[in-house]
């Protein structure tokens, strides 16, 4: 069992990384296959923020592997986090933000659930939880930051960050602990098969979640030639020995969004978050039944999501390049 | 708003925090109204404002009828400049680029200090809020512009948990508490624009809008409001405003 909070010693996490494959070699594997590499109880970094290349065929793994305990973090949570609260494989999430979308109001789910005492929403700045995977990936136990000092979210409710006067100035000062994530799922537009993986768009915190993380899961759209890295490797946002597994799952944000690629599936959401606010309970049960147990296969779950949609999501998400 | 006026109370938050800004001001926005004000100042009076989103975007231009869903997708990367790693697009802001920070908000109190995480006790919450994304960070790091709808249980005496802070208890309590820099700057509202008292800190009402009274102000308000010596009244929106305003939002996503 991980604790969040808990930094770890600096020997102890070196370690740890000493112990891992680092060789140039093929690690492509299936959605199931990739499962498996992630204990009950690991913390989970989650790539990606909002609705945007967020790895939901990997979580639609996980969910379907019923994993237990597990602690996920991420930027900001939007229905991923709902689903991990409504399938139980996740009582514990630590995020900035927690809801499906602006637009879309306050998650039902998420306020079922934490409203009842069923599950926490730890909940750092937005900044702070980048500062953490930074710290994590810098190997370092902690970094200092000017934000979190006099609120709530803050120093003063909080048992985890400290204050110091910075040795140089004398200035306050908070101290963000490090986060090392046990795993990182994360997906991208390309990868090749060693798990050298290139980002369009908005990075994230994924290159942060990626060196902090002591195990790398890449779900891609689609797995290019090692050739084809090295021909723009000013492209390639996360190192091959950082990765772990490779798994291409085209369409495996949907029904969020993968930049370029696809725009979030907005009528799917809406219809999601409708049937959820007339009832977090049945509605995130018949919903997980009907796209996360049924469907044997990714291709079975797009088949339920529908050709229609997945068009138009995707008509609209190659538009970024037409400016 | 008066029934009278040809605008809901969103556009008239819209067309009175972007009279604001500043021509070459560097803003950190959210989507949603102050997405709209900030890209409507670029329109009428600030060509030369930059736009940054919490996602990791510099300087973008907003699509009308293509209004991100939050600050995070695709459609917020038009045309920008850079885009970037959300740690670092957060770190402009600890480094001192940042003109304003400009958002909206569920609960505030006479200090400005901001709710959106627990409406209730948070160790037993009534309402669990989504929480603070970037806006404890920015409202740490800048000044602040917040646009809200004038209501009594939104304008309340203190609030149940600071998510983003103001200036705490009032006094030089932000900055004894290490927040040495920024701070809250306007409250907009459909009714009014506040500001806060130079030395108390406390929140004080600068001007009101067309048709508005003092004693309208402060019988939405769940403490005391200051008035400044001088409350001047706010001029209407103009056609011209509200014009980009629903150009931007044809559907009324934000604007309703």
């Amino acid at each position: 069992m991980s604790n969040s909070a808990k930094v770890k010693p600096y020997l102890e996490l070196r370690a740890e990384t000493q112990a891992r494959e680092r060789g140039l070699k093929e690690k492509v594997m299936s959605l199931e296959e990739a499962a498996t590499l992630i204990n009950d109880g690991d913390h989970v970094a989650i790539g990606g923020c909002t609705m945007s290349r967020t790895p939901m065929a990997m979580i639609w793994s996980l969910i379907r592997a019923g994993k237990k305990d597990l602690i996920a973090s991420r930027s900001i949570m939007s229905s991923e986090g709902d689903l991990l609260f409504a399938s139980g494989i996740s009582k514990h999430v630590i995020t900035s933000w927690f809801s499906q979308g602006i637009v879309w109001g306050v998650s039902k789910v998420m306020r079922h659930h934490v409203e009842g005492g069923h599950a926490k929403f730890d909940e750092w700045s937005h900044m702070s939880m980048g500062l953490r995977y930074r710290a994590g990936a810098m190997g370092v136990p902690f970094l200092p930051s000017r934000s979190m000092m006099g609120s709530d979210v803050g120093d003063r409710r909080r048992e985890e960050t400290r204050q110091m006067s910075c040795p140089f100035t004398g200035e306050p000062l908070t101290l963000l602990p490090a986060l090392n994530p046990d795993v990182a799922i994360i997906h991208v537009q390309r990868a090749d098969a060693y798990g050298n993986a290139q980002i369009d768009g908005l990075q994230f915190m994924d290159p942060d979640i990626a060196m902090a993380a002591n195990k790398v899961i890449l779900t891609t759209e689609r797995i290019i030639d090692n050739a084809q890295i090295r021909r723009v490797p000013d492209r390639t946002r996360i190192p091959f020995f950082t990765v772990d597994a490779v798994v291409e799952v085209p369409f495996g944000c949907a029904p969020h969004e993968c930049y370029g690629a696809y725009e979030p599936f907005f009528d799917h959401m809406g219809q999601y978050a409708k049937q959820v606010s007339l009832d977090p309970v049945a509605g995130a049960a018949d919903y997980l039944r009907h796209y996360y147990e049924e469907p044997a296969t990714w291709e079975a779950y797009l088949e339920r999501v529908g050709i229609t949609e997945i068009l138009d999501a995707s008509r609209r998400g190659r538009s970024v390049y037409d400016d | 708003m008066t029934e009278a006026s040809n605008y809901t109370a969103s556009e008239l938050l819209a067309v009175m925090s972007a009279r604001l800004l500043l021509d070459g001001q560097i803003v950190f926005a959210g989507v949603g109204i102050p997405l709209l004000a900030a890209t409507l100042a670029q329109r009428v009076h600030a060509p030369s404002l930059t736009i940054l989103f919490e996602g990791g975007v510099i300087g973008p231009f907003i699509v009308p009828g293509e209004l991100p869903p939050s600050t995070n997708e695709q459609r917020c990367t038009r045309k920008a400049n850079m885009v970037l790693p959300i740690t670092d697009v957060m770190l402009l802001l600890q480094r001192g680029y940042i003109d304003i920070g400009f958002m909206g908000g569920a609960q505030i109190d006479r200090y400005g200090n901001l709710n959106s995480s627990f409406i209730g006790d948070p160790e037993q919450p009534k309402i669990r809020l989504p929480g603070t994304g970037g806006g404890n960070d920015i409202s740490s790091l800048t000044n602040m512009i917040v646009a809200m709808k004038h209501e009594k249980r939104r304008f309340v005496p203190k609030v149940d948990f600071i998510t983003s802070p103001g200036f705490l208890d009032g006094g030089t309590s932000r900055s004894d508490a290490g927040l040495v820099s920024g701070g809250m700057f306007r409250v907009v509202t459909d009714l009014a624009i506040m500001g806060f008292d130079e030395q108390s800190k406390e929140m004080k009402v600068v001007s009101l809008h067309e048709g508005v009274s003092n004693e309208q102000v402060q019988d939405n308000t769940g403490f005391d409001l200051a008035f400044d010596d001088t409350v001047q009244t706010t001029q209407p929106p103009e056609p011209e405003e509200l014009a980009v305003v629903r150009e931007l939002d044809p559907e009324s996503l934000y604007t309703a």
